[in-house]
């Protein structure tokens, strides 16, 4: 079934300027440094995401980008103005759709966005057609009358992605907008998010998933422990940081680390880089077929051998290592 | 034609603090249709008037009449009443602004969406400040129905006390935000709670101020529901006094020093 | 091994342990203030009156203090019910938790109305206890009024635990201790005798458990006879407190159940 993006959504005419830049910016939260001297530009029309774990520092720069937070140090544009004095001007442009839901649990879903809608100045007439229209968009025009409360964890993130849409804004922030929403429900919310993009909305999002930042991104920043590590198309990421294939080998029982032992230097002259788990083998390569291959013919032979393309994951755990960080 | 002059000059307006600060209230406003909420309003009217009741004719039965600073004699219904609507106009905006505001902003963050809108944290606490005052008037007014029904206050005095009492809920709303503010969580409100229910006690509710001892006096007079309390007895009481502009403008005080006071914690709070 | 229920109150004992500053306040400052100043500032017009303290016979706190150590109990045992009992339905879980554990139902509930008998114990003594350094305790048989004001907060407290257990809108808890405790607090006689009023009203106050309550209390701490005698009010609150259990064991299973 074919969605229709609303009619009340107008097509906006890009600006040339870049809609946000950041110089040297800095968060500090007492002796925390959150943001360690960010640089970076989106343009307009752009799906720009930030990849980072948890405490990379990519809500606090959200945060500032959207100005609810002041920048402790350098340099922030956004649609060329400055958020600590333009703040409401900047902030009527935006729209959020924060990591937590912050609906309100007291109002119905429909009020949820007209309630919204009234702190933009947007007249109750507009409000309401443009409020109908979004929740068919995001499939929620079946409960338009009902409460927040029991509404599930991907209705709630279609809703609050409904409410951030409600100013028609010409940058759309997404903080995680799938975190902990089950397949269907990501797919869908994926679906839409492109379907604005498509329609020239330029998007900024923080994930943690490689595969959602894969799918949506243009261009993307990897964060870690507040500073931006490495950067560009998710396609040119995988060639700078990865290889063009992995294979993960597995041995039954067999710890891999004893199997590394006995088949002692042979590894490295299957692959260009290799990483031995507690429970397999990575073997880097740019012909995973070759070195499954040779992989099969070592003694002990692996269990199971899996021959698959890089992702953005490779990249992450190559760039900010294995060990947990919270 | 009219109509839409005044469409777009209200349209424009909408985009202003003033329209946010009106949006904020109206967030309150449409979440108040609950049926318990409606309940709750009812019995909020009633509480004050019990409290007349039991107070004014129970006790005042026993206590006959009171002599006034000026010498006149009147019944002690005639003065508690005055005290009661004045703490009635006070107990509205000040649980609404404190319990209330802390519920919304701590409890369910509902102003973390809401200051990602062109809402500033200023309007935020203006917008909370407007709803508690409304639901002080609406308290207030049914209160004064009362009075005017039992024989205690004439119309005339009635329609001269309203905009005093709106005062009181002004400053107590701001107060209670400010409050609002430093609370961490529900168990703090025991305190807050005693100590209204203290100011209640000793606001020269029951008793006119100079029966008090010297330095208890001075503390008293400190409160703002004294302040409170002199405006809506003098005005009920027919015994007008310069000194009563003074108390108006305590209030004034009060309450703007709360909300200025608030509005920059609040901001503290949700833009780190 | 413990009694299942003991474990249950053992559990809200615990949680006392890390609250009682604040209850403090509420249930014991509040009322040792209001006592002080309502007898202070209507004593000063009673007091004084030679015509016999406004017909009471005795000091306006003399006759004041038993009735709000009364009304105290009553507020204790209500305050406790409302929040408390609904948030362990649907905020913290805890009853759900006690049920997974091989408590039954009726255990939970007596675990639960167990622990409002000590809290209710402990503000009545402290209560009683500024009372008597007041100096307004009308000897050692004025230590009848601990049991009195005891079963009073137990008379209000098991329908309110009935109550709480069957609503569903939380908004309601309020509305339940404003039209319960304050009405009751202010016309069953704590601050003026019943007879100031008209004869309905005065009827319809003595079917509050308050005013029984009151009755009791008043005759301990001053020496006098109550109105009915001690084994009508005391009958009567009794009464309500086993029919409140029963009904409050009938909502709790109804809602553990479902």
């Amino acid at each position: 079934m074919p969605h229709v993006v609303p009619v009340g959504y107008r097509h906006r005419v890009p600006k040339p300027a870049s809609l946000i830049e950041a110089h040297r910016l800095v968060k500090r939260f007492g002796d925390f440094v959150a943001v360690d001297g960010v640089d970076l530009q989106v343009q307009p029309g752009e799906f720009f995401g930030f990849l980072g774990a948890n405490g990379a520092g990519k809500s606090s720069t959200m945060r500032m980008i959207g100005c609810v937070s002041p920048p402790s140090e350098g340099v922030l544009r956004v649609f060329g103005l400055d958020p600590i004095k333009d703040g409401p001007v900047i902030r009527s442009r935006l729209g959020v759709c924060p990591q937590q839901d912050s609906l309100d649990e007291e109002l119905t879903v429909l009020e949820n966005l007209v309630v919204y809608a009234r702190y933009f100045g947007i007249p109750r007439r507009v409000a309401r057609q443009r409020a109908e229209e979004l929740l068919e968009f995001v499939q929620l025009s079946e409960r338009i009358t009902s409460k927040v409360e029991p509404l599930s964890g991907g209705m709630k993130r279609r809703l609050t992605i409904a409410r951030a849409l409600i100013n028609e804004p010409e940058i759309l922030m997404l903080d995680e907008p799938t975190t902990g929403l089950d397949p269907q429900a990501r797919h869908l919310v994926w679906e839409r998010l492109f379907q604005l993009k498509q329609r020239g909305v330029t998007q900024v999002l923080t994930t943690h998933y490689m595969d959602e930042a894969e799918q949506l991104c243009d261009r993307l920043v990897v964060m870690d422990h507040g500073k931006i590590i490495a950067e560009g198309s998710p396609r040119r990421l995988i060639e700078q940081y990865s290889t063009k294939e992995v294979v993960e080998l597995r041995f039954g029982n067999l710890p891999p680390e004893t199997v590394a032992r006995r088949i002692n230097g042979r590894i490295s002259e299957h692959c260009e880089r290799h990483e031995i788990l507690p429970d397999r083998i990575l073997l880097y390569t740019a012909d995973g077929d070759a070195a499954a291959e040779a992989a099969s013919r070592e003694h002990p032979a692996p269990s199971s051998v899996l021959v698959r393309r890089s992702t953005l994951e490779d990249v992450f755990l190559h760039l900010t290592g294995r060990t947990l960080v919270d | 034609m009219v109509t839409a002059v005044l469409a777009t000059r209200l349209g424009r307006l909408a985009s202003t603090p003033a329209g946010r600060i009106w949006a904020v209230c109206l967030r309150d406003v449409t979440a108040a249709h609950s049926v318990g909420y409606t309940f709750l309003l009812v019995v909020g009217f009633l509480e004050p008037v019990l409290y007349l009741l039991s107070m004014g004719f129970g006790v005042g039965g026993m206590v006959g009449e009171v002599v006034l600073a000026d010498g006149a004699r009147v019944s002690y219904a005639s003065f508690v009443a005055p005290a009661m609507l004045a703490a009635s106009a006070m107990n509205g905006p000040f649980f609404e602004g404190s319990i209330g505001f802390f519920s919304k902003m701590r409890y369910r963050k509902l102003f973390d969406a809401t200051i990602s809108t062109p809402v500033t944290p200023f309007e935020v606490a203006a917008g909370e400040l407007l709803w508690s005052l409304g639901q002080g008037a609406m308290y207030s007014l049914a209160f004064c129905t009362v009075m005017v029904a039992l024989g205690l206050a004439t119309l005339g005095q009635v329609l001269a006390v309203l905009p005093a009492a709106l005062l009181i809920g002004f400053a107590f709303g701001g107060l209670g935000l400010l409050l609002a503010t430093f609370i961490n969580s529900w168990k703090d409100f025991d305190y807050l709670g005693a100590i209204i229910f203290s100011m209640f006690l000793f606001s020269g509710t029951f008793t006119p101020v100079e029966a008090y001892p010297g330095p208890a006096q001075i503390i008293v007079w400190l409160t703002p529901l004294y302040h409170g309390i002199e405006l809506t007895r003098g005005l009920i009481l027919d015994a007008l006094s310069l000194s009563m502009l003074a108390d108006a403008a305590y209030l004034v005080v009060v309450g703007l020093l709360g909300l200025w006071l608030a509005s920059r914690r609040i901001a503290r709070t949700l833009c780190r | 091994m413990i009694h299942p229920a003991m474990a249950a109150l053992e559990y809200h004992l615990v949680c006392y342990r890390r609250s009682w500053r604040g209850t403090i306040f509420t249930f014991f400052v509040v009322p040792v203030v209001f006592l002080l100043g309502m007898g202070w500032s209507i004593g000063g017009y009673l007091d004084g009156d030679a015509a016999g303290q406004g017909g009471l016979g005795v000091s306006y706190l003399t006759f004041l203090a038993p009735g709000l150590l009364a009304s105290t109990a009553m507020q204790v045992g209500v305050g406790e019910g409302t929040h408390p009992v609904y948030g362990a339905f649907h905020w913290t879980r805890t009853y759900h938790m006690m049920r997974m554990s091989p408590l039954t139902t009726t255990d939970i509930l007596v675990g639960h109305l167990g622990y409002i008998l000590v809290r209710v114990t402990i503000s009545a003594t402290g209560f009683l206890l500024v009372m008597a350094l007041l100096g307004i305790v009308d000897g050692a048989a004025g230590l009848a009024a601990l049991p009195a004001a005891v079963l009073v907060g137990c008379s209000m407290s098991a329908f309110v635990f009935a109550f709480s257990a069957t609503i569903t809108e939380p908004v309601l808890l309020d509305v339940v201790y404003r039209i319960l405790v304050v009405p009751m607090s202010l016309f069953a006689g704590v601050f003026f005798p019943v007879a100031q009023m008209p004869a309905g009203a005065r009827l319809a106050a003595g079917l509050l458990p308050l005013w029984h309550g009151v009755e009791l209390c008043r005759s301990a701490t001053m020496g006098i006879p109550s109105q009915l005698g001690a084994p009508v009010h005391a009958g009567y609150l009794l009464l309500w407190t086993v029919v409140g259990f029963l009904v409050a064991r009938w909502a709790f299973g109804r809602r553990l159940a479902g």
